[in-house]
């Protein structure tokens, strides 16, 4: 039985179009549909219930050393207030899943994972821990709502006093509503935005309140059909298409958050003796059809690779895919992927497909 | 659900319009549109090609999926609609006057239900 998040109610009032995900039901669009949720975001403001994330929280006076052990990211000398983005790999260098780690003061961290990693990963955390270390599952209790586009700050600041200001930092016990969140400059678009960690008994009434403060500035609920299309325009790797555990960081385009130069965390030996990774992620636009997840790719005749993700672009209105493709194809201009029965032609273009002005 | 009296359905969710005994216009269902959200592509067919009843014609690309859409007669493709390679959206906003394509020679055709018919069929799968 798929759970349902503390805003299940608003999305069906909304008439939003409730599909299983990752063991929820969430809405995969609103009635306004995927492509104006799209536009929205990129051109004023959306507002995602992400509440099927995992979050755990890891404490204690080894808490840092045991995260240096588990990620691949350093975290050392990291201040109180920010956030980091990295794999968690296994001894292989395979991906066991990508997480944010939000540094917290006194040795507190707050990891928050894919939903559907979340016993994967609590099981792989827990096992690894040593000494001095506290772990608490807190995804049952904890609501996630994205707010995200170029009006998010000032649709957030009508209901919060002080933002966090740099992107990847935040702000605990923040006041929206009257009810207590961490503020979190983060997203999973593309564009400038929020994510905000809730308890759950508080997640409806802060989601009223923004849809408020968001009334006349174009604020748009959004689905997870439109979260895909942003996080892919902007190349946001998504764990079980662009990664998994056969996957190296390297070549899921993940090598900058690896620090091999860190003494010891797991994975360290099997990335470092296989580190011109095998395969590349590569991004392409075929034409005449979209290619999506799963299709084959092809370099001169030659089977080159498979493509991770795929959809119609709607900021640049064409087909987009992202493909892992072997390491002697990468720097080719001109591939064919089969898709649905038919050879697409398909032209490499550097990743992301969109980027932000800042 | 909006189901035009003037048409015949198939299980598919094609809508068909016979104009004359062995032409007609064929597209998809307001059902159909409304359950695949936003159409960012139409993969049609060639004029002059030949298909039996049940084959698959074309392919029919939202943003989130990718849908088959099946010819509902025998014959050969007379037309397509042009309109559909810049704005597939059409189908969404039209779909009962947005035709997708037109085949001539028709011999033969899968059982089709009459709109009370298909209106109640339709209702069913929605549940």
């Amino acid at each position: 039985m798929d759970k349902k998040t503390a805003l299940f109610d608003r999305h069906v009032s909304l008439g939003g179009r409730m599909v299983p995900f990752a063991g929820f039901m969430l809405p995969v669009q609103y009635p306004s549909g995927i492509l104006a949720e799209h536009h929205a975001v990129r051109s004023r403001a959306g507002i995602f219930d992400v509440s099927h994330m995992g979050e755990f929280i890891i404490s204690g006076k080894d808490a840092p050393a045991n995260l240096q052990v588990l990620l691949t990211r350093d975290i050392g000398g990291k201040p109180a207030g920010k956030v980091l983005y990295s794999p968690l790999c296994n001894g292989e260098g395979g991906v066991v899943d990508d997480i944010l780690i939000y540094v917290r003061p006194e040795n507190v961290y707050l990891l928050v994972v894919n939903a559907a990693n979340r016993e994967k990963d609590r099981q792989w955390i827990t096992s690894h821990l040593s000494g001095d270390v506290c772990f608490s599952d807190e995804s049952d209790t904890t609501s996630q709502i994205a707010l995200q586009g170029p009006e998010s700050e000032s649709i957030l600041s009508q209901c919060c006093g002080t933002l966090p200001q740099k992107y990847y930092s935040f702000l605990e016990n923040a006041d929206i509503a009257g009810r207590r969140a961490l503020v979190s400059r983060t997203g999973y678009t593309g564009e400038d935005g929020f994510e905000l960690y809730i308890k759950n008994e508080d997640a409806p009434v802060i989601w009223d309140a923004l849809l408020l403060a968001g009334e006349g500035k174009g604020l748009t609920p959004c689905g997870l059909g439109a979260r895909d299309t942003l996080r892919m325009e902007a190349a946001l790797p998504l764990y079980g298409h662009e990664m998994d555990e056969a996957v190296l960081p390297c070549e899921a385009a993940l090598g900058r958050f690896v620090n091999t130069e860190k003494e010891h965390f797991i994975g360290r030996e099997a990335i470092l003796a296989k580190q011109d990774c095998a395969r590349r992620l590569i991004g392409l636009k075929p034409a005449g059809g979209i290619a999506r997840e799963g299709a084959g790719v092809f370099c001169n005749g030659e089977e080159a690779g498979v493509v991770t993700s795929g959809t119609h672009s709607p900021t640049l209105g064409y087909p987009v895919c992202m493909a892992r493709v072997m390491r002697q194809y990468a720097d080719e201009a001109v591939f064919s992927i089969e898709a649905r029965g038919r050879m697409l032609e398909a032209k490499k273009t550097d990743l992301p497909f969109y980027k932000r002005l800042k | 659900m909006n189901v035009p009296k003037n048409l015949m359905y198939t299980k598919t969710h094609e809508w068909i319009e016979f104009k004359e005994d062995n032409v007609a216009l064929i597209g998809i269902t307001d059902f159909a549109q409304s359950e695949l959200g936003d159409i960012v592509f139409v993969n049609l067919p060639n004029e002059g090609e030949e298909f039996a009843a049940g084959d698959i014609v074309a392919d029919i690309e939202s943003v989130k999926a990718a849908s088959d859409m099946f010819i509902p007669v025998t014959g050969t493709i007379s037309a397509v609609n042009g309109a559909l390679a810049d704005q597939p959206e059409l189908i969404n906003q039209k779909p009962y006057d947005t035709w997708i394509i037109e085949v001539s020679g028709i011999e033969d055709k899968v059982e089709l239900m009459t709109p009370e018919e298909y209106d109640k069929f339709a209702r069913a799968e929605a549940k």
